[in-house]
Formats: C-alpha cells, sequence, structure tokens
C-alpha cells in the first residue's frame, strides 16, 4: 500500500508489519522529563507512542508539548487531540504547531465529559465532533485549506486516526459508526481495551462483512490488570469498558502478590489470539502507569524486535 | 416553554436587604407552569420575606402581583403605578421578563428572583426537562424528532461517543443518552441509514456566538 505522509507509523502498517503503539500520560505538573523518562523506557519496543490529552478531563500538561519532547528525542508521537477544550480556531492552529514540529500523527478524539475530571464547573466547547475533526486534519491536508477556504501555507502532513469502542451500546451501530470515520477519512484506529475477546471477534467479523478492514488500519487496544481491584474498577466504573466476570474473577483467583503477573499473563494470551483475528494490524499497548510492563508484554508477545524502517 | 427555578431565599434575601418597599411580581405564563414565579409563588415568597423580616424586628411593605406575559411590553405597562410605587422590584419572571421591566423602567432597580433553566417540557409533575437549545438551525428532521444539541451532554452531531451504555450518558446513570433515543427512533421509523450520513461542521453563528440575535420582517414592521 502506498503512503500518503511521512509518517512511520504509516510505512510500518505499508509495509505489512504488525504495528506496536503505546501511550504515556503527561505529568500534572510542568516537569518535562517525566514524558522522556517513560519514553525512553519504551521506545525500542514501540514503533510510535501515543500522548494523551487531558485524558479524563484532568488538567495535565498538553499533549502538544509532550510530543515535541518526544519527537525532539526521535521517538515517534501520536498526538492527541480532543474536540472537548478547543474551538476549530485553536484546533486548526494547534495542527499547525504540530505539523512546524513534523509530527506526523494524529489521533481525533471527542473526550471524556469535562464532569470526570477537576473542572466539572468549566464550559465544554464541542465546536467540532470527532468525525468532523477527522474532516478537517484529512481537508487541512488534502485540499491544503483551513476550514475558513484559505490556502495553508505548507499544509500539515498527519497520518490520520481515531478511536473506536467496540463495546458501547448500542452494539448494533458500532460497526456502522467504524464506516462513518472511515467515510470521514480516518485512515487508522486504536481501539478501546480488548477484554470481552468474543465481542470483538464479532465486531470484527461484521466490519470484514462491509469490507472495512481493508479501507482502515486496526490497532488492537490492550491494557493489562495490575490487581483485581483495577478489572473491578475498570468493569464497574470506566464508561464504555467491557470486562467479562470470568476475567475478573480469574485476577480475584489468584494470591494478591501474584495478580500483576496474572493481568500481563492475560494480556498477552490476549495479543496472541486477537493476532489471528483477520483485519487486525497492529496494538495499542496502554499500560497505565505502568509503562515498564510494556516492554515485557511486546516481548511475550513476540512482537519484538519492531521493524527498522526510515 | 421556558422552565425556570427560584433561586435560594438566602440569596434573594440578601439582594433585597437594603429595600423595605419591595413588588413582588410574578409571570402567569411558563415559569407559573414550572411553578417557579406565578401568583402562587409570589405569595409564598412574599409571605416568607415578611416573616423573615418580622422575625429580624424590621419593617417591610410587600405589594403583591403577576403580570400574564412579563416579556411583552403591553402587559408590564399595566403595572406602572405598582412600579412606581416601590422601591425594588423583585420579578419572579424568566430573564426575558426580567430585562423587558428593567428596559420599561429604566429608573427602578429589578432584581430576579429566578434562575432562568433551560427550554423545555414537564415530563410529569415536579420533573422538567431541556429539549431546545435554540440553536437558531433546527436539525430535528435528520435526528428523529430529537435533538442532541441540547440533550446529548457534548451536543455530538455525529454520536453517540464511546460512553454510551445501557441507554445511558457516560455522566451519570440519571441521563438517557440522547443518541441511545435517536437510534431507536430512527429504527421504528425505518430511517436508521440516517445515522450514517456524516453531519457536517456546524455554523454556530446563528446559535448566539455569532453575537446578540434579533430577526426583523420588513413585511411586519413597514
Amino acid at each position: 500500500m502506498s503512503t500518503k505522509t511521512p509518517s512511520r507509523l504509516e510505512k510500518i502498517l505499508a509495509a505489512g508489519h504488525m504495528a506496536v503503539t503505546s501511550e504515556c500520560g503527561p505529568p500534572r505538573g510542568s516537569k518535562g522529563e517525566v514524558i522522556t523518562k517513560k519514553a525512553e523506557m519504551i521506545k525500542d519496543y514501540v514503533d510510535a507512542i501515543n500522548i494523551t490529552d487531558n485524558q479524563t478531563s484532568v488538567t495535565r500538561l498538553c499533549s502538544l508539548a509532550a510530543c515535541i519532547r518526544l519527537k525532539l528525542m526521535g521517538v515517534e508521537p501520536i498526538l492527541q487531540m480532543v474536540t472537548r477544550d478547543r474551538n476549530r480556531i485553536a484546533l486548526q492552529s494547534d495542527i499547525l504547531g504540530a505539523a512546524s514540529f513534523d509530527l506526523y500523527n494524529i489521533l481525533c478524539l471527542s473526550g471524556d465529559h469535562q464532569q470526570f475530571g477537576d473542572s466539572p464547573q468549566g464550559q465544554n466547547v464541542f465546536d467540532l465532533d470527532s468525525i468532523q475533526l477527522i474532516q478537517t486534519v484529512r481537508y487541512m491536508r488534502d485540499e491544503g485549506k483551513f476550514l475558513g477556504g484559505d490556502d495553508i501555507d505548507q499544509p500539515p502532513k498527519m497520518f490520520v486516526g481515531a478511536a473506536a469502542n467496540p463495546f458501547a451500546d448500542p452494539f448494533e451501530i458500532r460497526v456502522p459508526r467504524l464506516a462513518k470515520k472511515i467515510a470521514a477519512g480516518v485512515e487508522f484506529i486504536q481501539t478501546q481495551c480488548i477484554y470481552n475477546l468474543e465481542k470483538f471477534e464479532l465486531w470484527m467479523k461484521m466490519a470484514r462483512d462491509r469490507g472495512l478492514h481493508e479501507k482502515v488500519y486496526i490497532l488492537a487496544g490492550v491494557t493489562p490488570f495490575k490487581s483485581a481491584g483495577m478489572a473491578k474498577y475498570m468493569k464497574n466504573r470506566v464508561p464504555g469498558m467491557d470486562v467479562p466476570d470470568e476475567v475478573v474473577n480469574r485476577m480475584s483467583g489468584v494470591p494478591k502478590e501474584k495478580q500483576p503477573e496474572e493481568g500481563i499473563k492475560i494480556c498477552v494470551e490476549s495479543i496472541q489470539r486477537l493476532k489471528e483475528v483477520e483485519g487486525v494490524k497492529g496494538f495499542h499497548v496502554m499500560a497505565i502507569e505502568w509503562e515498564e510492563k510494556v516492554l515485557e508484554i511486546v516481548e511475550q508477545s513476540g512482537l519484538y524486535p519492531r521493524p527498522k524502517i526510515e | 416553554m421556558i422552565v425556570g427555578q427560584q433561586k435560594d431565599f438566602e440569596e434573594i434575601k440578601k439582594m433585597i436587604s437594603s429595600y423595605n418597599r419591595i413588588l413582588v411580581l410574578g409571570c402567569q405564563t411558563c415559569v407559573a407552569v414550572s411553578f417557579a414565579g406565578g401568583m402562587r409563588e409570589v405569595e409564598i415568597l412574599a409571605s416568607m420575606i415578611r416573616m423573615d423580616r418580622k422575625m429580624a424586628g424590621q419593617d417591610i411593605e410587600i405589594i403583591e402581583d403577576a403580570t400574564l406575559r412579563q416579556c411583552d411590553f403591553e402587559f408590564i405597562d399595566s403595572v406602572e403605578n405598582l412600579v412606581d410605587d416601590c422601591d425594588v422590584v423583585l420579578s419572579l419572571a424568566c430573564g426575558v421578563g426580567v430585562q423587558a421591566l428593567a428596559e420599561r423602567y429604566p429608573d427602578k432597580v429589578i432584581l430576579p428572583g429566578l434562575n432562568t433553566s433551560f427550554m423545555g417540557l414537564t415530563e410529569k409533575m415536579g420533573v422538567w426537562s431541556e429539549r431546545c437549545a435554540g440553536c437558531g438551525n433546527c436539525i430535528l428532521d435528520k435526528t428523529g424528532g430529537l435533538c442532541p444539541i441540547a440533550r446529548c451532554s457534548k451536543g455530538l452531531l455525529n454520536g453517540p461517543c464511546g460512553g454510551s451504555m445501557d441507554g445511558k450518558c457516560e455522566i451519570s446513570s440519571d441521563v438517557d443518552c440522547v443518541w441511545q433515543l435517536i437510534i431507536d427512533r430512527l429504527r421504528a421509523l425505518n430511517q436508521l441509514e440516517k445515522l450514517e450520513e456524516i453531519f457536517p461542521i456546524k455554523d454556530w453563528d446563528v446559535s448566539g456566538h455569532g453575537g446578540t440575535r434579533k430577526i426583523i420582517r420588513e413585511d411586519l414592521t413597514a
């Protein structure tokens, strides 16, 4: 497959390799080295690293600045951008700012509602939604124009991604929604954390039935559980998350000190199984505040070493 | 209709603390339906204020009335004598009524006794909910007659987001996901294919972000 941007992630996917991405959450302060330290640890085990954009609506160091730090250390960043906090002027402006530092990947999201975070009294923006942001980046890149119609002097060259949650309700519209994001111009998808493998496989089958797996690169999202408590929390408290009872029981069934190990095991087993699913083109390994475990997950899943592509 | 909610009594007390001759003026239209600013609420609030002042050993004189529609100059002209006769007007109308009074009676202090909450309807006795955001460019033909701008917590035009679970919004299990309701209704109308149409970037200019809105009908002004 030919590539449209200088993105290393795009090249790896186009060459037919299973891609591996991970993500780092920026700190709640101005210590930029928190990000570079996390990235230093995992950089040889992944092809690109997402930097979250004030995830769960908790104010943090901005994604763009953190991505620039990664870029300067030679790591490929994926700029996450939510439409919750910026109108179309700010979104386009930040995209250009990112492009000026040669950031080549963007993940277009609407973002969690501000009620979850540290500023529930704040206004949200949602001038655009995630689908319209996908359209915006593609328009800026492919037409070389601002939404307002003026020409951009040196348009951004970004590989455009979005999230998909096969587990949110109603299930019947989850594949049509993927189709809608593809129609908007999305080029890669990172999914919500997968614990219910049967449901994910059904979603992928429905996507394949419409030929969608050939129109977009789908990276399956996985997150290891650190403890049984985390599994229960994810099951009960995180919106849009589907953690089957048997997974929670498996975590609770081992002694506390063995639970982290069990969590990694479940994660690796999931990757092994998902590798066989037609249409899965890679993995997005989200080890939340447990980045050091990305190494062994990638290694044990047979995804190491990463391909060398310039 | 416009749904309102009476302000906290402590807040009202503070607002009127320096006045001793007050007109409490309700409105018999929308806010009377939401039991916030009709004649009955005027009477109850006036009694509370009297009682409070009496306990504090302070004098107060309260005139009680309600206009048919406080957002209409024609109706507020009829209370001119009452307005002239008081130090301050505590209005129990929506924000439009309060401003109409302020515009008509420029020398008089007009205070709001209500918070204007939203444009909505009575779901059942004692329960009101929002339905319209007044965005200036109605899209209900595309969304099965349910408004995502007013009723989706993120106002998403291409919803639902990934936080919709069991028909509820990610912000609370008490809040319906309007996109689930839209899907249910489109399915019932055999129009589910509408969900795959991309809703284009919206022009918010007419929704108030382009400045205060005004409509001029030349056929009527001539």
